[in-house]
């Protein structure tokens, strides 16, 4: 039994082919350009949310996040089998950091190779490597989120320092796992090239082989949710990222002779 | 694209649609002077169309490449009065609507008001129609429960095959000797009707041989005064092509065009039929005729598409004949429906994508044109290569080319009991109609307006709009309790209605084939020639009839509304909800929310709210599969709405879904406006969930915000869902990629969206073209997809 807050079907930018995404609750970190902050506590809350109907407004008390048996996940995921199957696609568990539920996260990824399913873990990084270790076998992609080289910004930005997250990368990646990078590109925080360097050197150095670099542009999509979660939004100010911006970093990858895309 | 391909798209474009008295003055004059008194109605007809071919004006625009025009212009378009004729008044609608005008001139008007009206008021074939359809059938006509094909346009719905390209017209007629000669006199008591049939065939074979002749002489003539060198040189070609086509089977690509292109006018001179004719698999078609030329450094691919490029104008010249009535007034499209297949399988099964195909897909972008429409034939068999292409081409959102399973399409034609190799030739055309091509006549009886009977049975077969009993007594709603029940009135009132449809257009059928056969037609389809039948009286290897059910998405939400909160939940009884459907919600705010967010709605692959479009379709299957019609067609079902899903919310009250009064109900088998919030695979996984192969044809839109297509990769993937929906039988699906934003705009500044063509439920039309109801509704769709 778990939490989840969502399975997106139709997910078409969490790896190969066309996935469905099932969205665990529960999060270590808390990133101020977080898209989905309602994933951060690992219990469900309620929340109320306005529908409008004829000019009328109706609130309605909705539960974020519902406790579920991982076989009842997959039953909901076998919807899917089809199109999974057709084009090369798979289950992606993202969350909130979905080894916040290690337990339930095993169990989930176990069953999904029972159903023959590609596998892929969406993790920031920042869990136990025990943990990080049991998925391993059942994991057939990483999508590894990796924020700010430096250490003493990345507690600033995202609640903790980043010494595990970087361990746990080189971890993984000695264990010969597929890993696709995920950086979320943010104004004034990590949109620099001394910054996209030392990513560079860091994966040169430890020699880290990554698959594809997915360069995530911030955008403003969050704002609304952070009010009605009650959490102060810290992102005011801060300008979206276009995707002209991007260029200068995605060439910096490339001439390192990385796979480069931008937004996933 | 050359220049003067550009200046003719432009001037294509541009050219204003009009009126044109030409054809009704030709037609008029035949039949007053009386010049076939004596004759068999098939010989008349034959008679009527050379006379209008031998006297029509010749078109010849400045450097085109493929000859002919139906009018005496681009865009006049002519009138059918044998078939309906126009008012002064219906003139008037046309001319002065807001959208989609034909123009009538002052010699057009005096035309009409002279000769044209006086000769047939009260003698055309709809007056014919109108007069002799039973009383039941008017009533549900007038309450909007279907609409009704045929008593405006000739019953059509066919596309040529292949035969062209290996006879000609001489051959044909060496065809029609020969069946001619086999005529049994002794013992086949239709021998007689035989012998006329093939002697219009006759006549109407030379005619367009007589027709092509007269585009040789003007082209010889225009040579004589061409200052160009090169032009003159191509006008001298051009004329030689048209002695030789269609009179023989055509020798190289340009002749194998320009044949066609023949074959059409004289298909849409004869009468107006619907859907429009087309040449169905035209790269399979071509390809022959391309290869052997490249290979022989006759033709290079350059030429090849300005000649493709100069046929594609050829169809944008040609609207859709303007109807009549209240018709005219409500019905603002005139797309003529020409769909060019393209990819599929070969006779012999196997994959029929070649360079052909390509080069007409390259074709189809670069012209962007609602005339010929598009589609692609995907086959398990074809190269990702091909439907990647073919999405790509979706992404620029002029909703071109629509996509098809080949593979559903020939095991629907198959089962309906036709051969591989001629389901095999088949595709689809107007909307999403499956037929073999060259072999069926496939004729679409009208829209059937399935939520308008839920609504009708709610009142004991009541009509609330007309104040008449139109229905059978099905029940006392309130005596309904359980779904069973419901659904028991409700299959009796769908028998009822599809009885009083179908016997409307046996009718019909009866009077055109007494009256209005079509000797043309019936030398392109197979096996007319061979069994001396009219096309209309069931010459055709095949015949189908099929009434297309319309809001399937919004019946399916309705009883499952009922299901859920009248008979499982009971949190509120049938009188209360009643009355609410009658007053349109109003003081019900409450109770319409949970209709709308609160109750399961198909296109989310929920089994909860998908029961009921089984149930639905099974219903309309049983009561329409079965019967026949005086051809010998089967009547069958297909779902597509065209835009009638809009007219027929027109006649509602609001419906137990939450859809308020008069608003659209919802198009094909897409789920209701803004109902699927769970992503394209659910809505695909939900529309499998009908049986696609026991239809000809159903129709699923499916709107994608530009986004989804930024990339190969995503290409790819959208490429996938389409091959995904197709491994499940869907027969088709459509994308509709614009910004909600951008249509705010050009519902604002028309001016400045002159070019810009929407998907509307199975076919592509200018966005400023569409009454402001539509606008809006796929505005609302777009909304719904940016969220």
């Amino acid at each position: 039994m778990g939490v989840i807050f969502d399975i997106k079907r139709f997910a078409v930018h969490d790896g190969p082919g066309i996935r469905a995404t099932v969205f665990l609750k529960g999060c270590p970190l808390s990133c101020w350009w977080c898209h989905n902050p309602e994933s951060w506590s690992l219990k469900s809350q309620d929340i109320i949310r306005e529908v409008k109907l004829n000019g009328k407004t109706f609130c309605e008390e909705v539960t974020v996040g519902q406790e579920i048996e991982a076989k009842e996940v997959i039953t909901q995921l076998l919807k899917e089998r089809m199109v999974m199957e057709e084009s090369g696609g798979g289950v992606t568990f993202s969350g909130g950091e979905p080894l916040m539920q290690p337990g339930f996260l095993l169990e989930l990824l176990k069953l999904s190779k029972e159903e023959g399913f590609h596998t892929a873990v969406d993790t920031s990084g920042y869990v136990e490597k025990t943990h990080m270790e049991q998925i391993l076998p059942f994991t057939d992609l990483f999508l590894f989120d990796l924020k700010v080289m430096d250490s003493v910004t990345h507690k600033k930005y995202t609640g903790v320092s980043n010494g595990l997250i970087l361990e746990n990368l080189v971890f993984i990646s000695t264990k010969g796992k597929k890993i696709y990078l995920r950086i979320p590109v943010v104004d004034e925080v990590n949109n620099t090239l001394e910054e996209t360097n030392s990513i560079i050197q860091f994966l040169g150095t430890n020699k880290i082989q990554v698959q594809q670099v997915d360069l995530l542009p911030y955008h403003h999509i969050g704002k609304s949710k952070y009010e009605r979660f009650g959490i102060k939004y810290r992102m005011r100010g801060k300008e979206q990222m276009q995707k002209a911006d991007m260029k200068e970093i995605k060439q910096q990858f490339e001439n390192a002779g990385y796979k480069v895309k931008i937004g996933g | 694209m050359t220049p003067r391909i550009k200046k003719l798209r432009e001037q294509s474009l541009n050219a204003v649609n009009k009126i044109s008295a030409e054809r009704g003055l030709l037609v008029t004059e035949f039949y007053k002077n009386h010049v076939a008194f004596g004759d068999s109605i098939p010989v008349q007809r034959a008679k009527a169309f050379r006379h209008i071919i031998e006297n029509k004006k010749v078109c010849i625009n400045e450097g085109e490449l493929i000859v002919g025009e139906r009018g005496p212009a681009p865009k006049a378009t002519p009138t059918y009065p044998e078939i309906t004729v126009h008012s002064l008044q219906d003139l008037e609608i046309l001319d002065t609507r807001e959208k989609v005008w034909f123009k009538v001139g002052k010699e057009t008007r005096k035309a009409f008001e002279e000769k044209i009206i006086p000769f047939w008021k009260g003698r055309s074939n709809r007056d014919r129609i109108m007069k002799s359809l039973p009383e039941d059938w008017h009533d549900a006509y007038d309450a909007g429960i279907f609409t009704e094909f045929m008593e405006q346009r000739a019953p059509g719905h066919t596309v040529a095959g292949n035969k062209i390209y290996k006879k000609g017209m001489l051959d044909i007629i060496d065809d029609i000797e020969f069946s001619i000669s086999e005529l049994d006199f002794q013992s086949d008591p239709k021998a007689f009707d035989k012998r006329e049939e093939l002697k219009a065939m006759k006549i109407a074979a030379e005619t367009l041989i007589l027709f092509a002749d007269r585009h040789a002489d003007k082209l010889e003539e225009l040579a004589i005064n061409e200052p160009s060198e090169e032009r003159r040189a191509e006008l001298k070609e051009m004329a030689k092509i048209c002695r030789r086509v269609p009179a023989n089977a055509p020798q190289t690509f340009h002749e194998a065009l320009q044949y066609y292109w023949f074959v059409h006018l004289g298909v849409v001179t004869e009468l107006n039929p619907w859907d429009s004719f087309n040449p169905g698999k035209l790269d399979s078609h071509l390809y022959p005729f391309y290869k052997k030329e490249v290979d022989a450094g006759t033709m290079t691919c350059e030429k090849a598409k300005e000649i493709l490029h100069s046929f594609w104008i050829k169809f944008n010249n040609h609207p859709a004949p303007p109807k009549v009535g209240v018709t005219a007034l409500e019905s603002n499209t005139y797309t003529d429906f020409a769909l060019i297949n393209v990819g599929g399988v070969n006779e012999d099964g196997s994959d029929a994508v070649n360079e052909m195909s390509y080069i007409i897909l390259d074709v189809i972008e670069e012209m962007r044109l609602l005339q010929p429409s598009s589609m692609v034939q995907l086959s398990k068999k074809n190269p990702e290569k091909f439907i990647q292409r073919a999405v790509k081409i979706s992404k620029t959102g002029f909703g071109q080319p629509s996509i098809f399973n080949t593979d559903a399409i020939i095991q629907e034609l198959t089962r309906q009991g036709k051969d591989i190799i001629d389901a095999r030739n088949g595709g689809a055309s107007g909307c999403v109609e499956s037929g073999a091509f060259g072999t069926e006549s496939y004729i679409l009886c009208g829209y059937f307006n399935l939520p308008k009977i839920l609504e009708i049975t709610l009142h004991n077969g009541f009509d609330m709009r007309t104040q008449k009993q139109i229905g059978v007594k099905s029940g006392d709603p309130v005596s309904f309790n359980s779904m069973e029940t419901l659904l028991k009135a409700f299959e009796k009132q769908v028998k009822h209605f599809v009885n009083i449809k179908v016997k409307g257009n046996n009718i019909i059928e009866s009077i055109f084939m007494n009256h209005i056969p079509t000797p043309f037609l019936s030398l392109i389809i197979d096996d007319c020639v061979t069994t001396g039948t009219d096309y209309i009286c069931g010459g055709a290897r095949y015949n189908t009839s099929y009434i297309q059910g319309v809001g399937m998405g919004t019946i399916t939400d309705s009883l499952t509304a009922f299901k859920k909160h009248v008979f499982e939940e009971k949190s509120i009884s049938m009188p209360e909800f009643l009355n609410a459907l009658n007053n349109n919600f109003e003081g019900n705010d409450q109770l319409h929310y949970n209709l709308v967010y609160k109750t399961p709605k198909y296109g989310n692959d929920d089994d909860y709210a998908d029961e009921f479009l089984q149930e639905v379709f099974e219903i309309y299957y049983n009561a329409v599969t079965g019967h026949r019609s005086p051809r010998g067609a089967e009547y069958r079902i297909n779902l597509l709405p065209t835009t009638c899903h809009v007219y027929f919310g027109s006649v509602m009250h609001a419906s137990p879904d939450g859809r308020k009064a008069g608003v659209p109900v919802s198009e094909g088998i897409s789920p209701v406006q803004g109902a699927d919030t769970n992503g394209p695979t659910a809505v695909i996984k939900s529309a499998a969930k009908i049986d696609h192969l026991r239809t000809g044809g159903t129709l699923l839109n499916q709107k994608f915000s530009p986004s989804f297509f930024e990339d190969e990769e995503a290409i790819a993937k959208v490429s996938k869902l389409v091959r995904s929906y197709f491994r499940m039988d869907g027969h088709h699906i459509q994308f509709n990629v614009v910004n909600a934003d951008t249509l705010r705009d050009a519902q604002k500044h028309p001016e400045k969206y002159r070019d810009l063509i929407v998907r509307v439920a199975g076919y592509s039309d200018y966005f400023n073209d569409l009454g402001e109801d539509l606008q809006d509704e796929i505005i609302r769709r777009t909304e719904h997809e940016n969220v």
